[in-house]
């Protein structure tokens, strides 16, 4: 599903420039539900961005379901992104002045899908995560847990092939950690690829598999026994 | 990308975001409008200068007399200067290229009666003539003819007002009227747009009033018309060559300035048209200012608001949203709030200007309006100038990679 080579990265700052992923080489099967952790600065999300295609490496091969990404105009990486991937961020990036289903619609409206069936469409996926009787409500009368999980009905929506989140429990107490991290879990187990950067050990043994990245390459990739989050929600 | 789905997907924005709505549209309905103002205003300032000839022909001299203030050829000053009826005869014999027709005109304020009812009026003794100086237009009857100057019929002419005032809702013609003690026909009444004044009035033929004042030839004014063809420069050639005659004719100085008046109104219609004209010009150069004043409001608020929605739009962009979606979203919503608002500007604009008619008379201000097409063009100039102004910065935020657009806070 996804497959990196000697992915570098750096960023300008001035003069000098911050060399942050100095060459990974990592690819994932479909199905899979890989964390990535390491410690602050190592360059996890400059990574997830990559993968996610909302910034650019500087060098190395990146082939997406088979399919290379390099030099995409914005046009036709606006098309990937929507077909291809959907994003969790840690601060769920919700369009603050549409509803919960609005939000969730809003990528299948990028998909040129009609009004109607947008809506139906949302709708489920609301009620996937919980959240059919919230529908109507505005991101700021949300729980953060609750914003968390229309997000992820939103990354849901239009049906990506990978999954992409970026600390979806960072700004989440444990209990609704778990929740959010059960319905990873169920997402996970139907068959979609999920990455996750975590900071947090818990978290991490909830996912299949562990990358750990230092200094902006891995140093340790390794297979886990799955912890199910339902069992302590 | 003008699909239902688009316009309703703006609705929707514009819906949520009101105070950004209302501020553009403010602005822009605001600039619209002012212009719209200004404009009319302009032209009812042409308007108000206009009116002042347009109860009048403009193809006209009109030749006062007065007292001599310098001798000449044996003359001395302080000499009343005559007109009489071979004045007319000789004026029209000496300048047959430029001239249509002369009128006297012999002023007097005299009671007149009919039956019960008594009022004073000015009468005006003159020549058939006369109706094309003062653009007199018929109500009911006729005006003079040349067999009542020939005659000395005693017709009257009287004015919309005075048949008004003597004769209430009943019909006048054919009737007698008393006029300084004699008895005379009424055989025309007519109206005058130069206001009620010039509708209390009364014509009579000049040789009748000669007639009755002991049968003299005395001319108090002459009306001289000439041919509009002449042009500006003819009539100016004119007014030179018909001084020079009448001060050599009367033996006045050539550098009196009294003596004889020529009041030439082509001249004066002119002069006032080139002072509107210079008007007309300031308000348009104030009115253009406040439609660049509203293009560079338009385009500030546009710079506000792709700054304030950088964030959604990097949202929309991870979420699929491509450059040109990016750019239809931000332009099509400014575009429509100008539409809109522009010509709710533009239409408040102009029933503020017709609700005004003649309130503002007394400003030199009548009847201020804006033709259509130009309050068109303007609100569509500003529509357009407001769109490529939002253009650069919607281009700029479509550019504007989606990680660094997310992490605009
Ligand atoms: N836009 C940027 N410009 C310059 N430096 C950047 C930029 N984004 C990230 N960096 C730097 O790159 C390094 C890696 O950042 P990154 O966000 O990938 O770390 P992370 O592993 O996600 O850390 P955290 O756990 O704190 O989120 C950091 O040193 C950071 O300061
Ligand atoms: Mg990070």
């Amino acid at each position: 599903m996804i497959e990196i080579k000697d992915l570098h990265k750096s960023y300008k700052m001035g003069s000098n420039s911050l060399h942050v992923l100095k060459g990974i080489n990592f690819s994932v099967e479909e199905g899979e539900l890989v964390a990535i952790m390491g410690s602050s600065g190592s360059g996890k999300s400059t990574l997830l961005n990559i993968l996610g295609m909302l910034d650019e490496a500087n060098s190395g091969e990146y082939t997406l379901d088979g399919v290379p990404i390099k030099d995409l105009n914005e046009t036709k990486a606006a098309k990937y992104r929507n077909k291809f991937l959907g994003f969790v961020f840690q601060s769920f990036n919700l369009i603050n002045y549409k509803n919960a289903m609005e939000n969730v619609a809003l990528p299948l409206y990028y998909q040129k899908m009609g009004r109607k069936e947008r809506q139906e469409k949302a709708l489920k996926y609301l009620g996937q995560v919980g959240l059919t009787e919230w529908a109507t409500h505005l991101p700021n009368e949300l729980s953060g847990g609750q914003k968390q999980r229309v997000a992820i009905a939103r990354a849901m929506a239009a049906e990506p092939k990978v999954l992409l989140a970026d600390e979806p429990t960072g700004a989440l107490d444990s209990k609704t950690s778990y929740e959010v991290m059960d319905l990873i879990q169920k997402i996970n187990d139907q068959g979609n690829t999920i990455l996750v950067v975590t900071h947090e050990e818990d978290i991490a043994h909830m996912c299949k598999r562990i990358v750990h990245l230092k200094d902006g390459i891995i140093v340790k990739d390794e297979k886990v026994k799955q912890v199910r989050a339902s069992e302590y929600v | 990308m003008f699909s239902r789905d688009n316009w309703k997907e703006i609705f929707e924005t514009i819906q949520k975001n009101k105070l950004r709505t209302f501020l553009s549209g403010f602005t822009v309905a605001l600039g619209i409008l002012i212009f719209v103002i200004l404009f009319g205003f302009g032209n009812g300032l042409i308007n108000t200068f206009n009116d002042f000839f347009a109860d009048d022909a403009t193809n006209v001299f009109y030749v006062f007399r007065g007292r001599t203030t310098m001798p000449y050829k044996g003359y001395k000053s302080n000499r009343q200067i005559e007109f009489d009826n071979s004045d007319l005869a000789d004026i029209e014999k000496n300048f047959p290229l430029f001239l249509e027709y002369t009128t006297p005109r012999i002023s007097r304020q005299d009671t007149v009666k009919y039956k019960e009812e008594s009022n004073s009026y000015t009468t005006q003794a003159v020549s058939p003539s006369h109706q094309y100086a003062e653009k007199t237009i018929m109500m009911k009857g006729r005006f003079l003819n040349k067999n009542d100057i020939k005659d000395k019929t005693k017709y009257a002419i009287i004015g919309r007002l005075v048949e008004e005032d003597l004769f209430g809702a009943k019909t006048s013609i054919g009737k007698y009227i008393d006029i300084g003690g004699s008895s005379f026909k009424v055989v025309g009444v007519f109206q005058d747009d130069g206001g009620d004044n010039e509708e209390r009035i009364i014509y009579i033929p000049y040789t009748t009033r000669q007639l009755i004042e002991k049968n003299t030839d005395e001319i108090d004014q002459i009306i001289v018309g000439f041919k509009p063809e002449i042009g500006y420069a003819g009539a100016m050639a004119f007014e030179r060559s018909l001084n020079s005659f009448i001060r050599e004719k009367k033996y006045i100085n050539p550098k009196d300035q009294n003596g004889i008046f020529i009041r030439n109104v082509a001249d004066q219609l002119k002069q006032n048209q080139q002072f509107a004209r210079v008007l007309q010009i300031i308000v348009g150069f104030v009115a253009f200012g406040t439609i660049i004043a509203g293009i560079i409001g338009i385009s500030n608020i546009m710079v506000f608001v792709v700054k304030e929605r950088t964030k959604e739009l990097g949202i929309r962009k991870a979420l699929g949203a491509t450059p040109k979606s990016v750019i239809g979203t931000i332009l099509l919503e400014s575009v429509f709030i100008t539409t809109i608002s522009g010509f709710i500007g533009m239409l408040i604009g102009i029933a503020v200007l017709s609700s005004l008619g003649e309130k503002l008379k007394d400003f030199f201000i009548t009847n201020p309006y804006i033709d259509l097409t130009m309050a068109t063009v303007a609100t569509i100039v500003l529509i357009i100038f407001g769109a490529i102004a939002g253009y650069v910065p919607a281009r700029r935020a479509a550019k504007i990679k989606p990680i660094v657009a997310l992490r605009d806070d």
